[in-house]
């Protein structure tokens, strides 16, 4: 199978390794092409971007207006803090200079003349790994005004590596955007997108750094050969990170379309011990779960994942065993997205916290079956009404692992206790079981 | 204290100034500066930041206080990081974290009375291929266990 985003081809690295291997001929023959028939050839191949909600990727390219009164400019997402995606740090570490040739072609495509690489503050190593591969695409004039003589043309860009500061809702765009001008990292509200206000109020396109890296082989081989590749209506490769309870954790470069539980058993080397599997959460924490019993068939693509009750977010593949805590786990999801909810919009702010708090309520021995009504009712009043996905992911496991995994947290729940008043929320500080008591138990 | 950039870090606030139309956009980068100068970011700090950049003392204020990876209060001289997300408790990490707590005597964002270590419980670090994980400083350390977290920390002077 060949890897598109990952060869395996040692010290690539290396920029002579990498020149060695057709590095920067996609980059040379995009200058000889128009910027729309660049943005055709990507639509036509039918790349999906990586960070989580695979829309068209030369769709959203082409939204850019044409004019060029304004500066504009691309942000690649590399904020990766979905937990259980790890796959963008494999591009930095193991092929930066393909990420940087996709850029400029990027750059060249949209009519942008800065890109702006987002890394998350906490990979220090990798953002060295990366600012070094910068430095070197510079120094030998792929990058900057000597570009300009190095691919005979009269186009430059820049690429400027901004580091996070360890904030999840960073990753998603209009944040991601907020956080580069300086600011605190608050999603806008959309409309306007950001092709038409993005940084500093300037046409932007964004896209994540696993889908800038596969423009080089799209424009080498051409879009035919890429639209061949995987399930019809994903093509291409997808960097599978697979981590909990299988025997080899790690990133698999693999088909769009592969089997699931192939990925685990073939890929990632089966679940520890042989166990079964209880649940699955295919892509990233924000996704519904899906049941050990749910697995049969499921493709890795955006389409079958659907089609199953999941979606591909970032193609991170939480593995849980049979023995797993089902509550213990959906606590800790609701806690990231208690820390992580930015405070703008009530409805994820509070009810983050109270879904969190609920839950803890059953941990600590205290919660009735109603309780469990009650998260899916919270979660519902959260989903759709905020200014960004985050209310989203954070209702998805609660409301998903509850309906999906009912069996088992009303195995959790004890249905003696006495709740002396009705059990709505907003009655909830008032009950006899006062809440901060729950935090020592 | 009074809070001044040292000579070589006004050169590197200067060239970071040049990444970006507008000097607001620069915050981020300059309080990582600042923090690796001072350790920390006081009120002091805040303040020349917002002189250096010529912005609103405000705007460093709700950026410093918005994003985890900056400090208000000295850290310790190796900040342990202990991820605790699903891929990590999984393979471990409570049990991992537990016992960091226990052998440094602190809790979450506390720091040893040497100040020689301050620990806190971190989201997702991108590292759910090598859980459980810890990160000390700028460095990550995967596939952990008990006795290997033990053997790092003792390893630290």
């Amino acid at each position: 199978m060949e890897r598109i985003v990952l060869p395996q081809i040692e010290n690539l690295n290396q920029i002579d390794v990498y020149l060695a291997n057709q590095g920067f001929e996609a980059a040379k023959k995009a200058f000889t092409l128009s910027s729309d028939d660049i943005i055709d050839q990507v639509k036509k191949s039918g790349l999906r971007g990586r960070g989580g909600a695979a829309f068209l990727t030369g769709l959203k390219w082409s939204f850019m207006p044409k004019s060029n009164d304004k500066p504009k400019y691309l942000c690649i997402n590399g904020d990766e803090s979905e937990p259980g995606s790890f796959k963008d740090r494999q591009i930095f570490e193991f092929n930066p200079f393909q990420l940087i040739e996709g850029a400029i072609i990027t750059c060249y495509a949209i009519g942008a003349k800065v890109a702006y690489l987002y890394i998350r503050g906490e990979y220090h190593k990798w953002i060295k790994l990366m600012q070094n591969a910068v430095d070197v695409s510079y120094e030998r004039g792929f990058l900057g005004e000597k570009m300009k003589e190095t691919f005979g043309t009269n186009f430059s860009c820049e690429l400027f590596i901004h580091k996070g500061a360890g904030a999840y809702i960073c990753g998603e765009e209009s944040s991601l955007m907020n956080s580069i001008e300086g600011k605190r990292g608050y999603p806008r509200v959309k409309p306007p997108f950001p092709a038409q206000f993005g940084l500093w109020g300037n046409p932007t396109t964004i896209n994540n750094v696993e889908t800038i890296t596969n423009i080089p082989p799209i424009i080498r081989n051409g879009w035919e050969w890429f639209s061949k590749i995987g399930a019809p209506k994903h093509p291409g490769t997808i960097l599978f990170g697979v981590s909990g309870h299988v025997n080899r954790p790690g990133v698999y470069e693999l088909p769009s379309g592969t089997l699931l539980i192939e990925i685990i058993d073939k890929y990632a080397g089966g679940v520890i011990g042989g166990k079964k599997i209880k649940c699955v959460i295919p892509g990233g924490s924000s996704m519904p779960p899906l049941r050990g019993d749910q697995l049969e068939g499921v493709r890795m693509d955006a389409e079958s994942l659907k089609e199953a009750g999941s979606a591909i977010g970032t193609g991170g593949i939480m593995v849980m065993d049979e023995d797993t805590n089902l509550l213990d786990v959906l606590i800790r999801i609701s806690h990231f997205y208690h820390h992580e909810s930015c405070g703008q919009c009530t409805p994820c702010r509070e009810g983050t916290g109270w879904m969190e708090k609920t839950l803890k309520r059953i941990k600590a021995g205290l919660g009735t079956s109603k309780d469990l009504d009650l998260l899916c009712d919270v979660a519902s009043h959260i989903e759709g009404n905020t200014i960004c996905a985050l209310g989203d992911a954070a209702a998805w496991p609660v409301k998903f692992m509850i309906t999906r995994f009912r069996d088992e947290f009303e195995k959790y729940v004890n249905n003696n206790v006495q709740i002396p008043v009705p059990n709505k929320v907003h009655s909830m500080r008032n009950t006899a079981i006062p809440l901060a008591n729950l935090e020592k138990n | 204290m009074k809070f001044t950039f040292t000579e070589e870090n006004l050169k590197k606030i200067e060239a970071i100034r040049k990444k970006y139309p507008t000097s607001l956009a620069a915050v981020m980068p300059v309080i990582y500066i600042a923090q690796e100068q001072n350790g920390y970011i006081s009120e002091e700090v805040m303040e020349e930041i917002a002189n250096v950049l010529s912005i609103d003392k405000v705007n460093v204020l709700s950026v410093v206080t918005f994003y985890t990876m900056y400090h208000t209060k000295p850290m310790g001289k190796y900040h342990v990081q202990v991820c605790t997300n699903v891929s990590c408790i999984l393979r471990g990490a409570y049990e991992i974290f537990d016992s960091v707590k226990k052998k440094l005597g602190i809790d979450h964002m506390q720091v040893t009375e040497d100040g020689k270590f301050s620990l806190e419980e971190v989201e997702c670090m991108g590292a759910c291929g090598g859980a459980p994980m810890i990160a000390i400083n700028e460095d990550y350390f995967e596939n952990l266990t008990k006795e290997k977290v033990e053997e790092i920390l003792d390893s630290l002077k």
